[in-house]
C-alpha cells in the first residue's frame, strides 16, 4: 500500500484506539467514579475549589449552570483585553512586540474565549510571550468549559426526571486538571524531544550556508502547540501553525499532532455512552460521526494526492499530488487528512495551508465546518451532534406513528423551538456575512482590494471560508484573506461570540427542560435511537439542514472554481 | 449573577496561575533535560554554525540543492505560505516562470521530469525537504557545476533519502541542509 | 362492523366542486397568515404578479413577460393547490358529519312545558331547533328523537341504525348506564320522557363539525412543533435566497426576481406545508369514518402514542356472556339423569347463562319440557341460587359453589372431596362452577366457560407490536381472570375490579410516564375516562361517561381503541413521512435550478446540469411545476393516511426512511427531467 495513505490509516487507528478508554475515563471523571489518578487530583481539585469559595457538593439545574458559564467568560473576555492590549509595556516581551489594537484585541479575545482561535495576526510579531501564555491559559479554559457544558448535558439525558445537573464548576475544574493537563503535559514533552522549542528567549540569527543572516522565531511554543492540539484550540504559536518546522518537526510529530485534534471529541462521544450507560447509542453517535467524517476525507484525500489539474496542464510531474503550501515532510495525504480532521472538529490547527487546496478538498474542509459535528469541538461538537438528533428523533419519530422521544423523554414544541433556532444559527451566520462582504466588495472592490488574495471563485471561497471558520468556532482560514481590518475583526468576532454561546445556551436548555419531564419507559412501539436506521436519520437531517443550506454558496466558490479548472 | 462573579473571579486567577505558571515551568523544566535546553537545535559542522536542524535554507546557488520556492524566503521570523489559489492566474503564472528558470539551469531535464515540489512554494516557506525525485532532478546540474560524476551525487542523494516512518508510513523525502552540507564536503 | 357504510370516493364530484371554490376563498391572506410556510408563496405570488406588471411596462432586466406570467401561474397554481387540499378534507369532514347531523334537523319535538307552579304535563309540538338545554320531551313508538338526552323516566326500544349502522334495536331506560339517547334515533316501542342534556349546536356532531371547518380548529402540540420546524426550514431557504444575491452581484452573474422566487418557492417545504392542515382533518374523518367521534384533534394524535389500553372482558375480549360447556356429575352411575337435573332447574331461567344450559342439555340429547305444578324459584341475591321444586316435592337448585356448600351443609350434606376438586379445576381454567343440589345435596357440577372472540388474539398480537400493553378489566375472580387473560393474550389484567380499580391502574401507569386509554359507559366510569389520557365513551354510555371521555364512539363496539389508535399512528405517520418527502426534494430541485441560475456567466457549471436539462428557463419552469402538482398528486395519500404495519418502530422506520426519504430525493430527479422534455418544447 501507499505509504502516504497507510500514514492516514495509522493515525485514525491509534486514535481511535485511544479514544475508547480515554473516553471511559472521561465518562468516570463526570460521574466522580473513582479513578486511579484521584490520587494527585483529588488535592489539586481541593485547593482550586478552596480557593475559588466552590461549593463541590451544592448541584446547580440547567439555568444556574449557564450563568455561570456566561458569567465566567465574561471575566475571561475583560482579561484578555486588558493583557492584550497593553502586552506591549507588560513583561515577557522579549521581542518587543506591539500591543493589539482595540478591533484586533476585540477579535483575538472572542477568538481564544470561544474555543475558535481564528488568528488575524501572526504568533512571531503579533503578541509576546506574556500574550502568548495568556492565550494558551485561554485554550485550556475555553476547552474546559465547553467540556463541562456538555457533561452538564450528558448529565441532563440520563433516564430519570431532574432539575439538578451536577455543578458546572466542578465539572470544569475535572475538565481542565484531569483530562486536560496529564494530556497536554504528556504531548508537550514528546513534542520537546521531536525538537520543538521551549524558552522565553528572544529571535536568533544565524548566517545561511548561502551568506543570507536570517532570523529564526521561538519561545514557549511546546506547551501551547500541545493544548492547541488536544483542546480543539488550534490557535498556532507561529504564523504557519502546524505547518511550521519548529511547531510540528517531523512525521511522528504530525502523527501525535493529528492524533490529538480528534482524540478528545471521540473520547466525549464514549464519555456519553459511560454517563448514560448506553454504549449502543455512544457507538450510534460515533458511527454517523465517522461516516461523515470519511465521506469529506476521501474526497479530500484523493483531490490533493491527484494534484493541481491546472499544474498537470503545464507538463511537469505531481508525484506527490498538489504540493502548494504544502510540507514535504508530511505529504498530500496526511495534509489532506490533518485538513480535515481540522475542520471536522472545531480545532482549526493546520498543517498546509488551506487557501491553496484544490477546490473539492476546500469544500470538504468547509463542509466539516458547516456541518461543525463530525466528532466537533471538544464538548461542544456533540452539543451541536445533539441539535441535529433532536430534530432526526422529530422527524422519525413521526414517521413511525408516535410523539416523538429521545432517552424516554418528549420532544415537545418547545425544544423544537429551540433546536430549530439553533441549527438556523449556523447558516444564518455565514451566509449573512459571507453575503455582506460580498456586496461590499463587489460594489466597491477598488476600496476593498487588500482583502482578497485571489481572484474570481477563489475570492470569494475566502470570504466564505472565514465566516464558516468563525461560525464553527474553528479557526482556521484561507488566510490569503486581509483579515486584519476593522471590518473583519469586528464581523467575524461577533459571529463568533454568538457561534459560541448560543449553541451551548441551546442544548443546555433543551436538555435541561427535557431532564424536567416524566420519564417514559421504553416500549415496542419506542423508537430505538441506538440503530443503524436511525443514524441514517441522523445523517440525513445533517445532510439536509447543514449541506443543503450551503449549496448555492458552494457553487459559486469551490465547486465553480473545480469545473472552471476542468 | 452575583453569587457567580466571586466564584468566577477566584476561579480565573487560580487558572492563571495554575497554567500560565505552573504548567509552563513544568514544560520548561522538561526542556531543561535536552542537550538544547529547548532552544532549538543548531546544526554545527566543524564548530561553524550552519543553520537550524528542522528549519530549511534558501539555496538558489546551481551547486547547491535547491530547495522548495518559499513565500518567505525562508525568514523565520515571520513565516508563511503564498496562501495562492489553485485556480489563481498570476499564481500560474508564477509556477510557469519557475518551470521555465528551472530548464535554463537544468537544460537536462525534461519538462515532465520536474516534480511539482520544486516550483510550489511550501506552506511555512521553511520546508527543509524535497521530494526525492526533486533531488535526483537536479543531479546532472550539481554534477556539472562541482564537476563530480553523477553517479557519486546520486549515490549522495541516495544516501540521504529520509524513508517513511518504520518504512511504512508517509512520506520520503530528502534534507536539502543535511545534503547539502555533505555536498560541501564532498571531494 | 359497517364503518364501510359511508365510504365514498376520494374525490366525489359535489365536494370537490365544493373545494374547489374554497380554493379561491382561503387565497384571503388572513386565512394564508396561518400556515407560514404557504403565506411565503403568497407573497411571492404577489411580488412576481408586480415583476410581470413592471416588464409589461418596459422592464428589460427581468426575462420575457410570458415566461414571468406562467412563473406566476405556476404559483398561484401551487397556492390553490394546497387550498384546494385543505379544502377537500374539510368538505369530506363536513359531508360526513352533516349526514348524521342531517337526520335530526327540524325533527318534530313533543316538548313538555310547565305551567303555573305545578308540573303539567302540557305537550306542544315544536321544532327540535327550538329545543333548549333542561327542556323535557316525549317520545312514543315511531318518533324521532329530536335531540341528545337523558332519558329520565320509562323505557323503550330504539333503532339506533342511522347513527351506528347496527341494525338490531337497543334497549334504554332511565337510571342507570344506558340512559342516554342520541338525536336522531328512532324510539320502536313504549314511551320515553327526556331531558335535553346539549344547547342546540354543542352536540358532540355539532363540535366535532366545527373541529373540521377551519376557524375553531387548533393546532394540536404536535402539529405546532412540526410548524416551527417548518417554518425554520423556511427561514433558512429565505436566508439562502437573500444571500444569493450579493454573492451574484460578486460573481457578476444577474438573478433575475422569478428565478430567485422560484428557487425559493422550490426550496421551502411546500408539499408538507400544503397538505398539513388536510392531514389533520383528514385524521378526524378517518375517525369519524370508523363511528368515533372525537372532542379534538389532540385525541387523535394522542391515541397514537398509547401505551396501555384498558378493555373490559365482557363484550370485548370474551362474547358476551359464558356459556355452559360440561356437566360434571358427582358419580358416572348415570350422567343423563345429573344433565336432567341441570336442565329441569335451568327451564325457566332467563339469563343467559341458564338459556346455554338448557341448549348444551339438548345438544347432548336430554329433554324435558315444562309441566305444571312446577315452582321455579328465581336468583335471589340472599340464596345465592335458583331452581326448581317439582310437583313431587323434589327440589333442584344450582348456584355459585359457596352458597350450595352452605345450604347441603344446613342438611346435613357435606360437599363431597371429588366435587371441590372438580370445582377447582374449572376455576383454574378460567371457568365459572355452578354446583347442582338435589334435595339440598350436590349431585353435580355445571361448567360455564367465556367464550373468547375468535380473532382477538391476534389483535392484542398487533397491539404488542405497535407497543401497547392491553389489559383486561373484570370482575372474575384473579383465577379466572388471569386464565382469560393468558388465552386471550392480554397483557395484563384487573380481576374483581372496581371502578376505583380503573382509575388507580390509569393512574399508576401515568405516573410511570404512560399514555392509557379506556373505554367504558357507566357513570361510575367517568372519572376514569377523565382520567385517561384517552377516554372513549360509548355513545349509549350515560351523559357523565360522554361528557368525561374525550372521543365517543357512535358503534359501541368495545374493540373500537384498537382502530383508533391506528388512526392516531397513520395520522403522526403522514405526517413524519410526508415531511421527509417534502424536504428530500430539495435535492433535485437545487440541481436543476442552481446550475441555471448562474451557467450563463458561469459556462462551467453545465456540470452541476446532472439531469441535462435544456435551458436555464425549462429547468426553472420544470422545478416549479413540479413542486405544483406533486400537491395535488400527493391529496390522496394525505386523505387516506400513510398504511400503518405493525412491524415494530425500527422496521416502520427503516421502510418510511427508504419509501418516502430515499423515494423523496429520486422521484423530482426523474419527474423534474419528464417534464423539462415537455417544456423544452417551447422554451
Amino acid at each position: 500500500m501507499n505509504t502516504e495513505i497507510a500514514g492516514i490509516i495509522l493515525i485514525y487507528a491509534l486514535t481511535a484506539v485511544l479514544a475508547i478508554p480515554l473516553g471511559r475515563y472521561i465518562g468516570k471523571v463526570y460521574e466522580g467514579h473513582r479513578t486511579w489518578p484521584d490520587l494527585i487530583f483529588d488535592p489539586i481539585d481541593r485547593i482550586f475549589y478552596r480557593f475559588s469559595g466552590i461549593d463541590a457538593k451544592k448541584e446547580l439545574d440547567w439555568k444556574q449552570s449557564l450563568f455561570a458559564l456566561l458569567t465566567i467568560n465574561l471575566v475571561w473576555f475583560i482579561l484578555s483585553m486588558i493583557i492584550l492590549m497593553n502586552m506591549g509595556k507588560l513583561p515577557l516581551n522579549t521581542d518587543g512586540n506591539p500591543s493589539m489594537t482595540a478591533d484586533l484585541a476585540f477579535n483575538t479575545t472572542v477568538s481564544f474565549i470561544s474555543n475558535t482561535n481564528l488568528q488575524h495576526y501572526s504568533g512571531e510579531t503579533g503578541v509576546s510571550y506574556l500574550g502568548q501564555l495568556t492565550l494558551m491559559l485561554f485554550q485550556f479554559i475555553s476547552a474546559a468549559a465547553g467540556m463541562a457544558a456538555c457533561a452538564v448535558v450528558f448529565t441532563a439525558m440520563k433516564e430519570r426526571t431532574t432539575e439538578k445537573l451536577g455543578n458546572f464548576y466542578v465539572y470544569f475544574v475535572r475538565s481542565c486538571t484531569r483530562i486536560l493537563l496529564p494530556l497536554s503535559i504528556v504531548v508537550a514533552v514528546f513534542l520537546l524531544f521531536r525538537g520543538t522549542p521551549m524558552n522565553f528567549e528572544g529571535k536568533a540569527h544565524y548566517v545561511s550556508m548561502q551568506g543570507d543572516t536570517v532570523q529564526v522565531s521561538r519561545g514557549p511554543a511546546a506547551a501551547m502547540v500541545a493544548i492547541k492540539q488536544l483542546g480543539t484550540n488550534g490557535g498556532g504559536f507561529f504564523g504557519p501553525n502546524s505547518a511550521h518546522p519548529l511547531e510540528n518537526p517531523d512525521y511522528l510529530s504530525n502523527i501525535v499532532e493529528n492524533g490529538c485534534i480528534l482524540l478528545i471529541p471521540i473520547a466525549m462521544v464514549f464519555a456519553l455512552g459511560y454517563v448514560l450507560k448506553r454504549k449502543r447509542f455512544a457507538w450510534m453517535v460515533f458511527g454517523v460521526m465517522t461516516v461523515g467524517f470519511v465521506l469529506l476525507l476521501l474526497p479530500a484525500v484523493t483531490q490533493e494526492m491527484h494534484g493541481n489539474p491546472a499544474i498537470t496542464k503545464m507538463g511537469i510531474a505531481q508525484p506527490m499530488g498538489s504540493m502548494e503550501g504544502k510540507e514535504v515532510r508530511f505529504g498530500p495525504a496526511a495534509s489532506a487528512y490533518w485538513a480535515i480532521t481540522t475542520t471536522v472538529t472545531s480545532n482549526g490547527s493546520v498543517n498546509s495551508m488551506h487557501d491553496s487546496l484544490t477546490p473539492l478538498s476546500s469544500m470538504a474542509a468547509m463542509l466539516g465546518m458547516m456541518v461543525n459535528a463530525f466528532y466537533g469541538g471538544v464538548g461542544v461538537g456533540f452539543l451541536n451532534f445533539y441539535i441535529f438528533i433532536i430534530i432526526a428523533v422529530f422527524i422519525s419519530g413521526l414517521m413511525v406513528g408516535r410523539t416523538p422521544e429521545l432517552l424516554g423523554k418528549k420532544i415537545e414544541a418547545k425544544e423544537m423551538k429551540i433546536a430549530a433556532i439553533i441549527a438556523l444559527l449556523h447558516p444564518l451566520l455565514i451566509l449573512a456575512g459571507t453575503a455582506l462582504s460580498s456586496w461590499l466588495y463587489a460594489h466597491n472592490s477598488a476600496a476593498y482590494a487588500g482583502w482578497l488574495n485571489n481572484p474570481g471563485h477563489h475570492g470569494f471561497s475566502e470570504m466564505l471560508y472565514e465566516y464558516t471558520s468563525s461560525s464553527a468556532n474553528n479557526g482556521s482560514g484561507f488566510e490569503g484573506l486581509g483579515d486584519n481590518t476593522p471590518f473583519w475583526n469586528i464581523s467575524c468576532g461577533i459571529v463568533m461570540l454568538l457561534a459560541r454561546f448560543l449553541p451551548i445556551i441551546g442544548p443546555v436548555a433543551i436538555a435541561g427542560i427535557l431532564a424536567r419531564k416524566k420519564y417514559i419507559p421504553e416500549s415496542a412501539g419506542t423508537l430505538k435511537t441506538d440503530i443503524s436506521t436511525f443514524g441514517m436519520m441522523v445523517f440525513a437531517v445533517i445532510a439536509i439542514v447543514a449541506a443543503l443550506s450551503f449549496f448555492p454558496a458552494l457553487t459559486l466558490g469551490p465547486i465553480a472554481e473545480y469545473f472552471g479548472m476542468r | 449573577m452575583k453569587q457567580n462573579i466571586l466564584p468566577a473571579l477566584r476561579l480565573t486567577i487560580f487558572c492563571m496561575i495554575f497554567f500560565m505558571g505552573i504548567y509552563t515551568l513544568v514544560v520548561l523544566a522538561a526542556a531543561q533535560t535536552l542537550p538544547d535546553k529547548g532552544k532549538g537545535k543548531v546544526v554545527i559542522v566543524n564548530g561553524q554554525e550552519k543553520g537550524w536542524e528542522l528549519i530549511g535554507q534558501k539555496f538558489t546557488d546551481d551547486k547547491y540543492f535547491w530547495s522548495r520556492p518559499s513565500a518567505v524566503d525562508y525568514n523565520a521570523a515571520g513565516a508563511g505560505g503564498s496562501n495562492k489559489g489553485p485556480s489563481n492566474p498570476d499564481y500560474l503564472q508564477q509556477v510557469q516562470g519557475r518551470i521555465d528558470s528551472f530548464l535554463v539551469h537544468n537544460p537536462d531535464v525534461k519538462k515532465e521530469e520536474i516534480p511539482s515540489d520544486l516550483v510550489t512554494a511550501s506552506g511555512s516557506g521553511l520546508d527543509p525537504d524535497i521530494s526525492v525525485q526533486g533531488a535526483y532532478v537536479q543531479v546532472k546540474r550539481i554534477a556539472k557545476a562541482r564537476n563530480l560524476p553523477v553517479e557519486r551525487v546520486q549515490e549522495l542523494v541516495k544516501r540521504y533519502i529520509t524513508k517513511p516512518l518504520l518504512s511504512m508510513f508517509g512520506t520520503e523525502r530528502v534534507n536539502v541542509l543535511q545534503l547539502n552540507i555533505e555536498l560541501d564536503g564532498t571531494k | 362492523m359497517s364503518q364501510h357504510r359511508r365510504s365514498q370516493h376520494l374525490f366525489e364530484p359535489a365536494l370537490v366542486k365544493e373545494a374547489l371554490g374554497q380554493a379561491f376563498v382561503k387565497l384571503d391572506p388572513r386565512t394564508q397568515f396561518r400556515n407560514p410556510v404557504m403565506f411565503t408563496v403568497w407573497i411571492g405570488t404577489f411580488v412576481m404578479a408586480i415583476v410581470c406588471v413592471w416588464i409589461a411596462a418596459g422592464e428589460k432586466g427581468q426575462g420575457g413577460l410570458v415566461y414571468n406570467i406562467i412563473i406566476t401561474s405556476i404559483l398561484l397554481l401551487t397556492l390553490l393547490f394546497a387550498n384546494f387540499a385543505e379544502a377537500i378534507a374539510e368538505a369530506r369532514g363536513k359531508a360526513q358529519a352533516n349526514s348524521l347531523r342531517k337526520a335530526r334537523e327540524e325533527t318534530p319535538a313533543k316538548k313538555i312545558f310547565t305551567v303555573g307552579e305545578m308540573y303539567v304535563n302540557e305537550v306542544k309540538v315544536i321544532p327540535s331547533s327550538q329545543l333548549r338545554k333542561g327542556d323535557l320531551f316525549l317520545c312514543e313508538a315511531g318518533d324521532v328523537i329530536p335531540m341528545d338526552g337523558e332519558i329520565v323516566q320509562g323505557i323503550a326500544t330504539i333503532d339506533e341504525s342511522a347513527i351506528t349502522g347496527e341494525s338490531a334495536p337497543v334497549i334504554r331506560e332511565s337510571g342507570g348506564d344506558k340512559s342516554s339517547v342520541t338525536g336522531g334515533t328512532k324510539v320502536l316501542s313504549d314511551q320515553i320522557k327526556v331531558r335535553v342534556t346539549t344547547e342546540p349546536g354543542e352536540t358532540f356532531l355539532d363540535k366535532m363539525i366545527a373541529l373540521v371547518e377551519g376557524a375553531s380548529r387548533q393546532k394540536t402540540p404536535n402539529e405546532i412543533a412540526l410548524t416551527i420546524l417548518l417554518s425554520v426550514f423556511t427561514l433558512v431557504f429565505i436566508i439562502v435566497c437573500v444571500t444569493l444575491k450579493p454573492f451574484g452581484d460578486y460573481a457578476n452573474t444577474p438573478i433575475t426576481i422569478g428565478a430567485f422566487i422560484s428557487l425559493f418557492v422550490c426550496l421551502i417545504p411546500t408539499t408538507i406545508g400544503g397538505l398539513l392542515s388536510a392531514i389533520g382533518i383528514a385524521g378526524m374523518d378517518r375517525a369519524l369514518r370508523a363511528n368515533v367521534i372525537t372532542k379534538s384533534g389532540k385525541a387523535v394524535e394522542t391515541a397514537g402514542d398509547l401505551d396501555t389500553i384498558l378493555l373490559d372482558k365482557t363484550g370485548t375480549i370474551t362474547i358476551g356472556n359464558r356459556k355452559a360447556t360440561h356437566f360434571h356429575p358427582e358419580t358416572n352411575d348415570d350422567p343423563k339423569a345429573f344433565i336432567r337435573l341441570a336442565l329441569l332447574s335451568s327451564l325457566a331461567d332467563e339469563t343467559p347463562e341458564g338459556k346455554s344450559i338448557v341448549e348444551l342439555a339438548h345438544n347432548q340429547g336430554v329433554e324435558a319440557e315444562m309441566e305444571k305444578g312446577m315452582e321455579f324459584i328465581s336468583f335471589s341475591a340472599e340464596t345465592r341460587s335458583s331452581g326448581v321444586d317439582l310437583r313431587d316435592g323434589t327440589k333442584i337448585r344450582k348456584g355459585a359453589f359457596d352458597a350450595i356448600r352452605d345450604l347441603g351443609l344446613r342438611s346435613g350434606h357435606v360437599m363431597p372431596v371429588s366435587m371441590e376438586v372438580v370445582v377447582r379445576s374449572i376455576a383454574q381454567n378460567g371457568g365459572t362452577p355452578l354446583v347442582v343440589a338435589l334435595n339440598n345435596k350436590p349431585v353435580g357440577v355445571i361448567e360455564l366457560q367465556d367464550i373468547i372472540k375468535p380473532g382477538i388474539s391476534e389483535r392484542f398480537e398487533r397491539l404488542r407490536k405497535m407497543g401497547v400493553k392491553t389489559v383486561m378489566v373484570t370482575g372474575d375472580n384473579p383465577l379466572t381472570a388471569k386464565f382469560i387473560a393468558e388465552k386471550a393474550g392480554v397483557d395484563d389484567f384487573i380481576a374483581e375490579a372496581k371502578p376505583e380499580d380503573k382509575m388507580n391502574y390509569i393512574r399508576k401507569e401515568q405516573q410511570g410516564g404512560k399514555l392509557v386509554a379506556m373505554m367504558g359507559d357507566g357513570t361510575n366510569d367517568a372519572p376514569a375516562l377523565a382520567q385517561a389520557d384517552v377516554g372513549v365513551a360509548m355513545n349509549s354510555g350515560t351523559q357523565a361517561a360522554k361528557e368525561a371521555g374525550n372521543m365517543v364512539d357512535l358503534e359501541n363496539d368495545p374493540t373500537k381503541l384498537i382502530e383508533i389508535v391506528e388512526i392516531g399512528k397513520q395520522l403522526l405517520m403522514t405526517r413524519g413521512t410526508l415531511t421527509t418527502f417534502s424536504i428530500a426534494n430539495d435535492v433535485a430541485k437545487y440541481f436543476a435550478i442552481v446550475p441555471a441560475l448562474f451557467i450563463v456567466s458561469i459556462p462551467g457549471l453545465q456540470g452541476l446540469n446532472i439531469m441535462n436539462l435544456h435551458s436555464p428557463e425549462s429547468a426553472i419552469l420544470s422545478a416549479v411545476i413540479f413542486n405544483a402538482i406533486i400537491i395535488p398528486m400527493l391529496i390522496p395519500l394525505a386523505l387516506r393516511g400513510v398504511a400503518y404495519k405493525p412491524i415494530g418502530a425500527s422496521a416502520l422506520l427503516r421502510r418510511n426512511l427508504l419509501i418516502y426519504g430515499l423515494g423523496g430525493v429520486i422521484v423530482p430527479f426523474i419527474g423534474i427531467k419528464a417534464i423539462d422534455l415537455l417544456v423544452s418544447l417551447w422554451f
